[in-house]
């Protein structure tokens, strides 16, 4: 296993798509729900606790070796919004793609065959970590940090918050950051004997609906 | 002394009686969990769930589950809110329903709100498992203390599963203890009441449901199967149950 495989997978520059989506937050500055670094926290502790602990336990499952397509299924009924499933699925399909060139795979191969438009990204990451020859944990860790990174990076941007600000609600998130890892990755090996009921199913309501207003919006900065 | 819950459990089965109408073969309640079928008007039965004691308190177990077979027709409500308490014993409670729904059969399963009071620690899951063919109505809503009230814990479990697939598995957990972020921007906003609406329909599959902003924090949205949800959150329970009504009367 190489540390720095993880690093050049968890990198913002990985050419993955991500810095297009604001993971929620553009919603959430118009609703005048993150105004400053502290709303900020708010808003990327609850998404961590929630998106990030299903993401991660996905993506660590993934790489485990469970069948992906019982994986996105999963992902689907733990993703009620139409918006965000699109979204995932965007993500997803560019993540493939940037793995397939990097860490080149019969399985990310296989798994492009069986989802043209896309698997949940979830499960394109815990995958491109096993072709990289990462582990559950990185996995899991790397899809909980995506998880509030986007939407602090977004929100720099959107209510031009200083970078330290938003960088610093980060750190101050990364303990409860190692714990969802954790937690996510216990959910995850439970998946072999119990199957996907077992991986958690932590829920946003104000994410979900708000990410369908979002979509509707004519004019947007983020994708999502 | 060592003080432990109640435990009860309550059956429903409903069948066709063989006369256009719906027969109840099993109606057990327990304890707690008392079980009335009250007047129906359509060629359904209707079973009212009647809290006949305080509950749930902590360390309590409930369960109830209620089986629909092919062509039978099922309306269950409840007779009052129920109040989540703190109990003498330690730990918390749990309440699990499990509705069956043969193809051809149809459940309504709309009960009052679930309270969760100052101090009440429940974990509450439902699970409904639909044949292909199987049509639902299932309303969920939950209210973050009474009046004045900070919340007790709660955790809501709600997976809804159609011809074997899973639809929808979602969990939602809040008050105190409950993981970070619960009543911030992300996840409840300060709302007090959040509800779900599932709607399971046949039909769905060839005519899917286009997605509905209903005001600022509700929507309807089509599932990955034939079915719909109603996501919404209120900041009390009257305007939570006025947005879910409407949005099933959208729905014809």
């Amino acid at each position: 296993m190489s540390r720095a495989a993880l690093l050049v997978l968890a990198d913002g520059r990985f050419p993955a798509g991500g810095h297009a989506h604001s993971g929620g937050a553009e919603a959430a500055v118009k609703a005048g729900r993150i105004t400053d670094a502290a709303s900020l926290e708010d808003f990327c502790r609850g998404r961590l606790h929630t998106a990030g602990l299903v993401a991660g336990a996905l993506a660590a499952a993934a790489v485990l070796g469970a069948d992906p397509g019982e994986l996105d299924a999963a992902a689907d009924a733990r993703t009620p919004s139409p918006a965000l499933r699109a979204t995932a699925r965007r993500l997803g399909r560019q993540l493939l793609r940037a793995a397939r060139a990097t860490w080149p795979s019969a399985e990310l191969d296989a798994l492009a065959r069986q989802f043209p438009k896309g698997a949940h990204q979830p499960v394109v990451l815990g995958l491109a970590a096993r072709a990289a020859g990462l582990a559950p944990e990185d996995a899991a860790h790397c899809a909980a940090y995506e998880s509030v990174s986007g939407p602090a990076t977004a929100t720099v941007r959107l209510l031009s918050l200083d970078p330290f600000d938003a960088t610093a609600v980060l750190a101050r998130l990364a303990p409860e950051l190692d714990r969802v890892a954790d937690a996510a990755v216990a959910a995850a090996r439970r998946t072999a004997e119990e199957g996907v009921d077992a991986l958690p199913a932590a829920s946003a309501p104000v994410l979900e609906v708000m990410a369908e207003a979002h979509a509707a919006w004519p004019v947007r900065l983020f994708a999502s | 002394m060592t003080v432990t819950g109640v435990r009860a459990s309550a059956r429903i089965v409903a069948r066709p009686d063989g006369r256009g109408g719906t027969a109840l073969p099993v109606l057990d309640g327990e304890g707690p969990l008392a079980l009335r079928r009250t007047r129906s008007t359509g060629a359904g039965a209707k079973v009212m769930v009647v809290g006949a004691m305080s509950g749930p308190l902590g360390g309590d177990r409930f369960t109830l589950s209620a089986r629909v077979e092919e062509g039978a027709r099922l309306h269950v409500g409840s007779a009052a809110a129920t109040l989540a308490l703190p109990g003498q014993a330690k730990g918390e409670a749990r309440y699990d329903v499990r509705l069956d729904v043969a193809a051809g059969a149809e459940l309504h399963w709309t009960p009052e709100q679930l309270i969760s009071a100052d101090g009440s620690d429940l974990y509450v899951t439902t699970r409904a498992e639909l044949a292909a063919g199987a049509r639902l109505v299932l309303r969920e809503e939950q209210v973050l203390g009474r009046v004045g009230e900070p919340p007790g814990r709660l955790t809501s479990r709600l997976t809804v599963r159609v011809a074997g697939r899973t639809v929808l598995d979602q969990e939602l957990s809040c008050g105190p203890g409950a993981p970070g972020g619960w009543d911030g921007p992300a996840v409840l906003a300060g709302h007090r009441a959040v509800g779900q609406l599932v709607v399971v329909r046949p039909e769905f599959a060839q005519r899917p449901v286009e997605t509905r902003m209903l005001g600022e924090s509700a929507a309807l949205i089509p599932l990955a199967g034939p079915a719909v949800l109603v996501s919404a959150v209120a900041s009390d329970a009257l305007r939570l149950r006025r947005l879910l009504d409407e949005a099933l009367t959208g729905l014809g």
